[in-house]
Formats: C-alpha cells, structure tokens, sequence
C-alpha cells in the first residue's frame, strides 16, 4: 500500500468515532423519525386477513362477512398475544371511541367460535353496523400512510380517498403552526434590535472592555438554561419582583399585577434572552472585522452618521444579521424547554405539541409528522437564505 | 449690530491670507491630557500647493491630517481652512477628500458605486453624477473597471480608485495618508507621478503624509519634517537637503557624516570646531558659543578623496577602509576626524585615482558644506 493511501487509512479512523457517533445518534433517529412518520404496520401486522378482505370494499355498502370474520379471529388473537392495546390505539387515533369498541368486542368474542359474525359483532356493539368503523380499520391497515402528514396539516381523508381540511374548530396544528412562525420572527427581530447594538459596541471598544463586556454576553449563556428560565420566573411572575416594584412605585394598582409569564409574553421575554447570544456573537465577529476606517471615509466623502451607517456599515454586517437571524429562528422554531416552563397554556409552541405526542398520547407516527414538517421548514429557509445572501457569506464566527 | 448686509466678520480674510487654504496655528493634541503627541503645531499652506509631513512613526503626523480632516480634535490651538476656524465642522462638512492608508474602499459596491457615493450623499443624481464618475475614472486611466469590486482589483488600481473617490467631489483640498504604503517599489514610483501629474493639472491643495524621505521628495512644493510631534524645519525639498536646520533632519533626510565635536571659536557665523583631533570649519546654523557640544553634518557627495591642496576650507586625513563601486559612484569608507565610518563618494567620472583599502588619504571639502547643528539627545 502507498504511503498516500496509508495516510488516508489513518486519517479515516481517527475521524471514524465521531462518524460513527453522528450517525448513531443523530442521522439514525433522524432517519427512524421521518420512516415512522410516514409507516404504520400495527395494524397490518395484527389484522392482515381483516384488512385483506376490505380492499374490495366500496365503502358504503356493509362490509362482507369475510371481513367480519376475519376481524372477529384476529381481534381476539391480537388480545391474547397482548398487541390489541397499540391497534385499538391507532385506530382511535383515525375515529376516536373506537378503543373502548375494540376492546369490549375483543374481549366478548373470546368464547364466541361460530359465526354469522355480522350478527355476532353487531350484537356486541352498534358501531360495528356503522361503515365510518370499517372505514377507520382500512385506513389504519395500510403499512405507508400519509394520514400522519395529513393529520399535522390539519386535514383528513374522507371514506371517498379524497383529501378535506379538518372543520374550523379541529384545526390545531396549522394555526399552532403559523404561531411558532410568528413568535420565531418576533423574537429573531427583538434578538436583533437588542443584540445589534450591543455586538456594535462589544466590536468597537478598546479591548479590555470589549472582553468585559463579551464576558456579561457570555456568562448567561453558560449559565443552565433552567436556572435562567426560572429567573425569569422570579421576576416576571404576577407576585414576583417587577410588579412588586411596579406596585410599590403606584405605577399599577394591587389589582392591576401584570400577567407577563405562564402566557405569550412570557416565552417571547425568556426566550429572545436566551437566544440573544446566538445574534450578538455572529454580529460580533462580523462587526469586529469592519475597520473603523470605513465609516471615517464615508464622513470625509460627505455622508451624513445615518447615511454612513444605512450606506456603508450594515450592508457590511448583512452575512452577520442573516448568520444571527437564521440560527436564532431555526433555535426558536424548535425550542422547548423555555415554553414548557414559561408559556402556560397560551405560549406553547409547537414543539411542545410534539413533545405531547411523544410522552403523553403515544401518537410517535404524528410527532414524527411534525417534526419533519419542522425540518422541512428549516431546510426551506437554508435555501431561501442560500439564494438570497449565499451560504458561503454566513459568518457564525 | 450693523445695517450694512455684507460686513466682513472678525475672521474674514484679508488680501494676504487670502492665498492661504489651510493655516495651523499653535496646535496641540494629546490623548491621554498629560502627553502631546503633536506640540505648538503652526503651518500655513497656500493654494495649489504640495505638503508632505514626514516623520518617523510616533511622530504625530498622522494625527495633525486626522485633525485637519476632523476625526480628531486638537487639544489647543486652531485650525482654519480658507480663514474659517473649522473647530465645529465635522468632516462631513469639511468639504475635503480623503485618501486613506489601505485605501478603504467600500468593499460592497463596485467601483462605480464607490465613485458615486460622494456625490450621491450629496445629492447629484442622474446625467451629472453619470458624468462626474466617468471624469473621474478617466483621470485615473481606469476605463472600463468600474463594475468590479475592489477585492477584484490590484493593489496599483485600487489606490487609484481610492484617489478618484477622494477627487470626484472637485474638493479644493485633498489629504493623502501615506497612500503608497501598502505598494511595492516600482508601482509607488508609478503612483508618485500619477499624483504629482493630477496635482499639477487639477490645481488642488494637497496635505500628504509619509515615513519615506524619498517619496516626499518627489512629490512635495514643501516638507514639514517631524519628531515627536514637534516640528523640526518645514521647507522645500531641495532646501532640507542642502540647508539642514536640524540634526535629525540631516540624519532623515538622505545620507550624511556626523561628527561630534566641541566649538572652539565663533566669528562671523562660522565656527572652527574640535573633532577627533582636527579643527574643521563649518558654518554656525544652532546657537552655540565656544565650548559647546555641537553635530557636524557632511554629506558623503561633498567630500572630496585627495583634492589639490589649498582648494578646501577643510582638509584632513584618512585612512581607507572599505570600498564599494556603485556604478554611478564610489562609496569610500574610512577613518577620518576620529570617526571610522566616515564616507566618501567619489563620482563614476574618471575613475577612482587609484585608491586602495589600507590607503592613507586627503579629504577635503568647503566650509559652506559642513553645518554645525545641535546635538540630538542619546539613543537617537
């Protein structure tokens, strides 16, 4: 072997662990995510025969009796080997009530062995006689499903196969959706107006305050973000230290407090803090590579502060701005933890619905959804900013 | 208060000062409120003409043409550009343009938008300001490039963009800060040229600062020579070269022999001075009185190797100790008045007489050559 090719040999496994890491934790769940939101084999997996016979079904008529035996079998088979918990759950998801269904019928046909099933099941629940159910089976029985999309979108699809958006007041996602939106640009504009100056000063000041003042910058940031989401608790809280002062300052009256936390201004406030550093640092060292001289030539050549400025200094710092504004938007799209504690039923953010998905309603197939809805978006805007301003101009410092 | 609508105010210029563009008069400036780095600063610059301050770094050149320009504001003393005290002018309004070190060049407009944006902030938009640009390359020679950026351009035309930009505006009076600084040898002689050619035909003021005895040379009507924010001699270039007020503008500017020595007689403006033995005549130009300590400053081109005697002022002996032929002259090295490298050049004329290393020799060269100048403090 050349000494080139041995060379390279080294260089691979010195570089093999974090590889291996990355793709073990980050790519592999990454790519488990977005398959399980998009594949479903519960049901398939446990009513194969049932799903089979409804492929010929038209969907309006009753079902044949073939399906009703073939689900009256496997429903009670799924119970004894003890998977019916996680398909009544699926199919709950596609038409709600249907757990209780399919466990009450599951367990009353563990002694029943002769049909006609028709009868049989109807008898055991009137939901049976209903198409919607056999409807929710079929669907829930295919193995590749977009209904998680569908359902992340707020749409569903009708017994007919064609695509409707959910009635207005089932709408959750969409309208959560376009609010983590706007509570990302909020914050992305507030980290501006806020980090802007202060990475101005921070670039231009004689050294050993600049250091000073990078440290008061950096100290919060190293700080645990609990311990800074729950300061903002102490002071922004109804009987907490701001509208104490407020109050005894007579500026609002006792009955007046503020209510500045467990709502929306709440997560705005403690987020834009927490993600402040992530603008002012790409804005900094931007900033710091601008000579003083710039600004110098623009005055001697005429300009006015705010012509120099507007001219000559920010079209300079832009590859800061949009490396400052993308990282604080795509941190704010996702962010979980600041909302959780801080935003009360009002501030939750998307995130947060994943995170209930995930822990709570066990609906993996939906976060997954949203998260790659989420990824989505961001990779939409890695591309609108690419087209914009130019990838290789963003400066993260 | 006066009816009459156009009576001259207290700083009006009279006739005289009319010819003035831009005056110092006792300026001071320190940062820190105990240092000067600029002291008792006082110079008058007529219209049309060509300044240099020259000076070693750290010696308050550049902060003199930062003040002038309005980036900084002296400590004492005032300012005046066309007889008006410009102390509450910031830059913007100074009407002066500006070269910079590194040129500064907006490094996000093209070279056309670079040459616009003075005139832009000022206003002038359309056929005018198309036409102002387009003067403006053509007074540099760069038809043709104004859609590049600067990255894109060579150091040598950069430096010409950034001097375009400083005159597109038609200011009446520019400032160069050692604009050469960054360019290698062939094209600063280049650029020297190209200025003193647009100086020439634009008729402007024009204040430069530089490190390079040379470069100040070729270019300026007058030179204030620096040191540590004291002015030393300000005069045209020919006049520091062959009238040295100073030590260390003798020193500075181009090559001389100094030698220390003690007076022993003064009469009539000249002084018979003590050195390493010999009595060398030299004409009196820093106060001195027998006994004094003083610097006699000869320069190399003036000393003549084995002269008929009786033709010097002064003659001495030497002994060679190094030779070096440069072509255009002989460069002698050798022990003479107690100095061992005292240096002759000896023109590429006839020939070099001959002389050899280890050769005892007669130097000799006239009174009117050799000045007496003050002693500069040790460590210089």
């Amino acid at each position: 072997m050349s000494a080139g090719g041995r060379g390279r040999l080294r260089a691979l496994g010195l570089v093999l662990p974090l590889l291996l890491f990355i793709l073990v934790t980050f790519v592999a769940p990454l790519a488990t995510m977005l398959v399980r939101s998009v594949h479903e084999p519960v049901v398939a997996d446990a009513l194969p025969a049932t799903v089979a016979a409804l492929a010929e079904w038209d969907g309006e008529s009753p079902p044949p009796e073939a399906a009703y035996e073939a689900a009256a079998r496997e429903l009670a088979a799924a119970r004894e080997d003890r998977t019916l918990g996680r398909v009544a759950g699926a199919v709950n998801r596609v038409r709600s009530g249907l757990r209780g269904v399919l466990t009450r019928s599951a367990r009353s046909l563990g002694g029943v062995t002769e049909g006609p099933w028709r009868g049989v099941m109807e008898g055991i629940d009137d939901a049976w006689a209903d198409p919607a159910t056999w409807h929710a089976i079929r669907e829930t029985g295919r193995r590749f499903t977009s209904r998680h999309y569908l359902n992340a979108l707020d749409m569903r699809r009708l017994p007919d196969g064609s695509v409707a958006r959910q009635p207005e007041e089932r709408r959750i996602y969409l309208p959560l959706l376009r609010r983590t939106l706007m509570v990302s640009a909020a914050i992305t504009v507030l980290c501006l107006l806020l980090g802007y100056p202060v990475a101005h000063l921070i670039a231009h000041a004689p050294e050993r305050r600049a250091n000073v003042l990078l440290a008061l910058v950096l100290i919060p940031f190293w700080t645990s973000l609990l311990v800074r989401t729950t300061a903002w608790i102490v002071l922004l809280q109804t009987q907490g230290v701001i509208n104490d002062v407020l109050v005894t300052l007579g500026l609002v009256g006792e009955d007046g407090r503020i209510s500045m936390i467990y709502n929306m201004t709440g997560t705005v406030i403690a987020m834009t803090h927490v993600l402040l550093p992530f603008m002012v640092l790409p804005l900094y060292s931007v900033m710091r590579a601008i000579p003083r001289q710039y600004m110098n030539a623009a005055s001697s050549l005429g300009a006015t502060p705010a012509q120099a400025f507007l001219r000559v200094y920010w079209p300079q710092t832009l590859p800061g701005v949009g490396a400052g504004s993308l990282l604080v938007f795509i941190l704010a799209i996702g962010y979980y933890i600041t909302p959780a504690l801080v935003g009360g039923s009002s501030g939750q953010l998307i995130s947060n619905m994943v995170a209930y998905h995930m822990q709570t309603s066990l609906n993996w197939g939906l976060a997954a959804a949203l998260g790659g809805i989420l990824l989505a978006g961001v990779l939409v805007l890695y591309l609108v900013y690419d087209r914009l301003v130019g990838v290789e101009r963003l400066s993260l410092g | 208060m006066s009816t009459t609508s156009a009576q001259p105010g207290p700083e009006a210029p009279a006739d005289a000062a009319s010819e003035v563009r831009v005056e110092f008069e006792g300026v001071d400036k320190s940062y820190d409120g105990r240092t000067l780095v600029v002291k008792d600063f006082s110079l008058s610059i007529r219209k049309g003409e060509f300044v240099t301050l020259l000076g070693p770094s750290g010696s308050g050149k550049t902060t003199i043409l930062m003040m002038l320009a309005g980036f900084q504001a002296p400590t004492a003393g005032v300012i005046r550009i066309d007889g008006r005290s410009v102390e509450d002018l910031p830059p913007r309004k100074r009407g002066i343009g500006m070269v910079f070190q590194n040129y500064a060049l907006f490094p996000h407009m093209t070279v056309g938008r670079n040459l616009a944006f003075p005139l832009e902030v000022r206003g002038l938009n359309g056929e005018e300001r198309r036409r102002r640009v387009e003067r403006a390359i053509g007074l540099v020679r760069l038809e043709g490039l104004e859609g590049r950026r600067p990255g894109q351009l060579s150091g040598g035309q950069q430096q010409r963009v950034a001097i375009a930009r400083a005159l597109v505006f038609e200011p009446s009076l520019v400032l160069m800060d050692e604009p050469l600084g960054a360019l290698d040898r062939s094209l600063r002689e280049e650029m020297q040229y190209e200025i003193r050619r647009l100086h020439r035909k634009l008729a402007v003021t024009i204040v430069y600062v530089t490190h390079d005895q040379q470069e100040a040379m070729v270019m300026s009507d007058r030179i204030a020579v620096l040191k540590d924010g004291v002015v030393e001699q300000i005069a045209a270039p020919e006049a520091l070269y062959e009238e040295p007020e100073r030590a260390f503008v003798a020193r500075f500017i181009g090559e001389n022999n100094r030698l220390r020595g003690r007076v022993a007689t003064v009469r009539d403006g000249l002084c018979e001075v003590a050195v390493g033995g010999e009595r060398i005549r030299a004409l009196v130009i820093a106060n001195c009185e027998p006994g004094d300590e003083v610097t006699l400053s000869i320069r190399p081109e003036r000393v003549v190797v084995n002269p008929h005697p009786g033709v010097f002022g002064n003659q001495v002996g030497g002994t060679v100790r190094d030779l070096a032929f440069l072509g255009d002259h002989l460069r002698v090295r050798m022990d003479a008045c107690g100095h061992r490298n005292f240096i002759a050049k000896i023109p590429n004329i006839a020939g070099h007489g001959g002389i050899l290393v280890g050769d005892t020799v007669r130097i000799g060269w006239t009174v009117t050559d050799c000045r007496a100048l003050d002693v500069e403090p040790k460590g210089q």
